[in-house]
């Protein structure tokens, strides 16, 4: 049985250039679904889905629910706060649970780091991480990666600076995983205070100002800067960071080329980024999120079918 | 002992063929206006617009073309895993009222007509679908037979048809290759 991506999707890196390009390509196959007067293939016909959402989403919950449902599955979602439990008991506790109701996938997001990992070895059923903490949000990374492939042809060689938030940002790390494996040149960009700390073992190049980065790059992701960490005082005050670091229509009319803008949202208008950026001619904004149901079809499909043992027993603890 | 490889139909052969099944097609359609041709991808793509061209230069006619790809449509998602999606399925028009014809390179199985006619079920309701395969290799696993057949072929199920077209393959030919040959 051929599973060319394994039982599960738990993030980008590891992933082999041959194997994202299998996901690029077969996600370019998906886009013409949702085109069609009914958006609908009986490809997964029968299959069991849960969505298990541990956190709030809003985009990234629709897209992979319009993603199942166009596939022909079927799909249960349970969002839990999971507040007060501890991540172990929960988990395997649901874990349990759900493969007792014979399900086939299951789409996780998890406000821990490793929870999806976590899950996929303990059941049989396929998980896809939908985002766990700051570790990864592997389908945001490729759904960033086609819209950039579709606007420019090619990943290789292309300039991609990542910029704000990046310490906090799951995005951030499943885009410099997958660019860089596609041959990308990816670099950071914001207050050393939203950096990583291992900037070193990432393989990017570090820009501490924004105007640096725009005449470097040919295309910008800009994160969602965190507004719930504000106490923390990573950043003095919302109208600095937009000072210094916002992407503003002034910055990129200075640069050498067009630059392209993506932004995973939800945005803070005025903040990270300005109105008439988010909404100008070269924001791909919206076309990530068209992108985004292409491309997590093509992760069920190629999914779909590879049912392989848990890598580690399910009653091992 | 190596695979011993036949040629059925050289280049030659081969547009005769088509240009028979040009014919078949027409007479088939007897002068209705409802007529469309959809290949199956990929290689009855190719087979698709060498039989539109032959119409179009023989008899004037536009003929739409259009492509399905039936990868989504396979019943074998759960035994052999997923294949690659290699082409798009593209339909230019309304399917209602028409009389459509179905090209392929190969009919073994039936599973790929089986699910192209589930596929083109989902995009509306023909008055007529028939099936034009350059290679009728027999093997049938269900009930569909086509209408207008190239080249019939009788060969054990070890054996395997290749078609190649120029568009993909640089030469125009059929061959078949036996895996136990005596």
């Amino acid at each position: 049985m051929s599973a060319p991506l394994g039982k599960d999707l738990v993030g980008l890196e590891g992933l082999s250039r041959e194997q994202l390009q299998l996901v690029l390509d077969a996600a370019e196959g998906f886009k013409e679904v949702s085109e069609r007067a009914i958006k609908k293939v009986p490809t997964l016909r029968g299959q069991t889905i849960v969505n298990l959402f541990f956190e709030a989403s809003t985009r990234t919950r629709v897209s992979f629910e319009f993603a199942e449902k166009r596939l022909s599955a079927d799909t249960v979602n349970v969002a839990s706060s999971g507040s007060s439990v501890s991540k172990g008991e929960t988990l395997v506790d649901t874990a349990r649970n759900l493969e007792a109701m014979r399900i086939d996938m299951v789409v996780i997001r998890h406000p821990s780091s490793g929870a999806a990992r976590f899950l996929a070895e303990r059941i049989k059923s396929n998980v896809i991480n939908a985002g766990d903490g700051t570790h990864e949000h592997p389908t945001q990374g490729l759904l960033d990666m086609l819209t950039l492939r579709d606007k420019f042809g090619k990943l290789d060689g292309l300039k991609v600076c990542l910029c704000g938030d990046v310490l906090h940002s799951r995005v951030a790390r499943s885009n410099i995983f997958g660019l860089r494996t596609m041959g990308a040149e990816v670099a950071i960009c914001g207050p050393r205070s939203l950096l990583p700390g291992d900037v070193g073992q990432l393989g990017v190049t570090v820009f501490d100002r924004i105007e640096a980065a725009i005449e470097w790059a040919d295309a910008l992701n800009v994160l969602r800067l965190q507004l719930e960490r504000m106490s923390a005082g990573y950043i003095p005050s919302l109208r600095e960071y937009n000072r210094v670091f916002g992407v503003t229509r002034e910055r990129l009319d200075r640069a050498p080329r067009d630059l392209l803008i993506l932004h995973p949202g939800p945005m803070n208008r005025g903040v990270e980024i300005d109105s008439n950026v988010a909404d100008g001619p070269h924001s791909v904004i919206l076309d990530q999120v068209t992108n985004g149901v292409a491309v997590r079809m093509a992760v069920l499909y190629l999914l779909a079918g590879a049912r392989a043992e848990p890598s580690r027993g399910g009653d091992a603890r | 002992m190596p695979p011993a490889t036949t040629t059925v139909l050289d280049a030659k052969a081969m547009e005769r063929t088509l240009r028979r099944m040009a014919d078949e097609i027409l007479e088939l359609a007897s002068g209705s206006d409802n007529l469309v041709i959809v290949g199956i991808q990929r290689r009855g793509v190719q087979l698709a617009d060498r039989l539109v061209a032959l119409i179009k230069s023989r008899d004037g006619l536009e003929i739409p073309r259009g492509a399905l790809d039936i990868t989504l449509y396979r019943d074998d998602l759960q035994t052999v895993g997923p294949r690659p999606v290699v082409g798009k399925t593209d339909l230019p028009f309304d399917l209602e009222g028409k009389l459509i014809v179905i090209v392929d390179d190969v009919l073994y199985t039936g599973r790929t007509v089986r699910a192209a006619l589930d596929e083109l079920a989902d995009f509306g309701r023909p008055a007529r679908i028939a099936l034009a395969v350059l290679v009728d290799r027999g093997g049938r696993e269900l009930p569909i037979h086509a209408d207008i057949i190239g080249k019939k072929v009788d060969i054990a199920a070890s054996d395997r048809v290749d078609v190649h077209v120029s568009e993909l393959d640089q030469k125009d030919a059929v061959t078949i290759v036996r895996r136990d040959a005596a």
